[in-house]
């Protein structure tokens, strides 16, 4: 059963790396930052594997809750501050076609 | 609403939030869709951890659960909305850093939980203690990228010299045989502390002699390890949604990684044996240059130069995000383009410190999307361009690259800025790049060099330009 668990799961891992080349390589050259920073911000879901393990439970270990309790910080400000600094970068590409617009009217 | 909690239900909260997550990147494709794309990519991810907060095992340290997420978001949100465009790398390096040390982390605390995985599966104990190990490298190695990034760390090499690959491979091995030891049974703490440490002396001992010029492929290679101990994470915590996302992460930095190397024409393995620390050093030691002559130029020279012009291509490098002279760049090319110049954008892909540089901040400036021109379109068009403005960038300008094969960057991809009619560099000195590489460009009869701060050159052309 364990195992069968364990090849269900990389099956998964498998797929879901092919699907992550497919996907991204169409991304072109001049949104690279922004697709590493919402890259980025998507490894930050490792905030719910923290959460889990401490929701899960330590006991009266003091150390491991102290040890969890920054993973979950630390996967907050990931997850968090990763998709908000994307939005504001990507606001910044969407915005070009009305200026550039307004620019040959100036003209 | 016991069915709520069912693992059925979660899961399948895990299906609709990682296929939304893959749809988001998806809409990443292009500059219209993207910024959706990414509000979808982060609904996905509100739905995995709301999903994850209705498993029932959890029951336990809710406040303290509640209490790390308000502090995170308090320190993430403010600092992604303050960082300046230009310090955009290092933002990156440290958001990276902190997943992957979240990662080793958790390992950590899995560990402590288990009893050393006593009772677990041993591929669980196999992916949670690669997670450790990759997480930690990722963790530390970010933070020295951070460091060089924010110039808190030296940007040249820092390396042990010979005995730097060593020394980095035995204590790698070092880490692993920690690793293997826990797997095979043994339980002691110091064993998974011992890991989580030497890993990271791993981190540190690959990122520090790595130069500021190669600071893109590092950045990409810390991404994709750090996505790939979320996946692993994710088998140990038999948890489809991190194993999804991290494998996306991994593909995506992988990508990424060998287009930055191949864009440098340099393989992966050397760059992480350390950067032109080596040879190229003392190369760019060599004084030659300094004896040679070059040309100097005005601001008002060079705004009549180019007013003149049919059309100017901008070559912009790390140099104009130090100075952050891309509103001043973007003013410029206005004044030239009412005067009929056109103007267009030649974007090297590893000008800066991360992928893509460049086009954020010709975006922040509001420079219009089509005038960016990546290296292969623009290339065939620099014979026909009258005027090249070389703003900061050094080594991917270097027809060494294709003309000398002792160089250290021969054979590395670069904008043919040579063959253009004339060429004005702006530069702050005659210092060399990061790669320590002189720059023939900088000699040719055709070139003239204007010193000074980028920013402030620029804005002399300005107002120079608006009094023609």
């Amino acid at each position: 059963m364990e195992n069968l668990v364990l090849i269900q799961n990389l099956a998964i891992v498998v797929l879901a790396g092919f699907t992550g080349f497919l996907v991204i390589s169409k991304v072109p050259n001049t949104l690279h930052t922004p697709l590493m920073s919402a890259t980025n911000a998507i490894h930050g879901i490792v905030v719910l594997g923290a959460v889990l393990v401490l929701g899960m439970g330590v006991g009266d270990d003091v150390v491991s809750g102290i040890i969890l309790f920054v993973a979950v910080v630390f996967g907050a400000i990931n997850v968090v501050g990763g998709f908000v600094v994307t939005d504001r970068m990507l606001g910044m590409f969407k915005q070009k076609p009305g200026t550039s617009s307004k620019g040959k009217a100036d003209k | 609403m016991s069915w709520i909690h069912h693992e059925v239900f979660i899961n399948t909260l895990y299906i609709i939030s990682f296929s939304l997550m893959i749809y988001g990147l998806m809409k990443l494709t292009g500059p219209q869709t993207a910024v959706r794309g990414n509000w979808i990519a982060a609904i996905g991810m509100t739905l995995a951890f709301v999903a994850t907060l209705l498993k029932d095992e959890m029951g336990e340290n809710w406040l303290l659960i509640i209490a790390g997420l308000v502090v995170g978001a308090a320190v993430g949100v403010p600092a992604a909305l303050k960082v300046k465009m230009t310090a955009m790398p290092q933002m990156v390096a440290l958001f990276n850093g902190v997943g992957g040390g979240a990662v080793a982390l958790i390992a950590w605390a899995e560990f402590r939980n288990t009893d050393g995985y006593a009772h677990e599966p041993k591929y669980m104990a196999i992916a949670s203690l690669f997670a450790a190990l990759v997480g930690s490298v990722s963790f530390w190695g970010s933070n020295v990228a951070f460091g060089k990034l924010q110039e808190i760390l030296p940007g040249k090499p820092i390396t042990l010299g010979k005995l730097q690959q060593p020394v980095n491979v035995l204590v790698l091995l070092g880490a692993v045989a920690c690793g293997v030891a826990i797997a095979v049974g043994a339980d002691s703490e110091w064993l998974m502390v011992g890991l989580l440490v030497l890993a990271a002396l791993v981190g540190l001992f690959v990122v520090l002699p790595i130069g500021g010029a190669d600071m893109p492929v590092v950045i990409s290679m810390l991404n994709a390890a750090t996505g790939l101990s979320a996946a692993a994470m994710g088998l140990a915590l038999n948890n489809t949604a991190l194993i999804v996302a991290g494998m996306l992460v991994g593909a995506s930095g992988s990508i990424l990684t060998n287009l930055m190397a191949k864009a440098m024409n340099r393989s992966i393995p050397a760059i992480v044996a350390g950067g032109f620390g080596g040879g190229g050093g003392s190369a760019g030691g060599a004084g030659g240059g300094e004896t040679r002559p070059v040309q100097s130029t005005s601001a008002a020279d060079a705004a009549i130069q180019m007013a003149y012009a049919s059309n100017v291509v901008v070559v912009p490098g790390y140099g104009m995000a130090v100075a952050q002279a891309q509103h001043a760049v973007k003013e410029m090319a206005e004044l030239l383009e009412a005067k009929g110049v056109q103007v267009s954008y030649a974007i090297h892909p590893v000008a800066g410190r991360m992928p893509g540089h460049m086009n954020v901040l010709l975006a922040e400036a509001d420079v219009p999307y089509e005038q960016l021109k990546e290296m292969d379109e623009i290339n065939s068009q620099f014979a026909q361009t009258d005027v090249s403005l070389v703003i900061g960038a050094n080594d991917v300008t270097n027809p060494a690259a294709e003309t000398n094969p002792n160089s250290p960057i021969y054979g590395m991809p670069v904008l043919k800025v040579n063959q253009s009619k004339s060429v004005i560099v702006l530069k702050r000195s005659m210092s060399s790049g990061f790669a320590g590489i002189d720059n023939e460009l900088f000699y040719d009869s055709k070139t003239a060099m204007l010193f000074g701060d980028a920013k402030a050159s620029v804005s002399e052309i300005v107002e120079e330009l608006k009094q023609l």
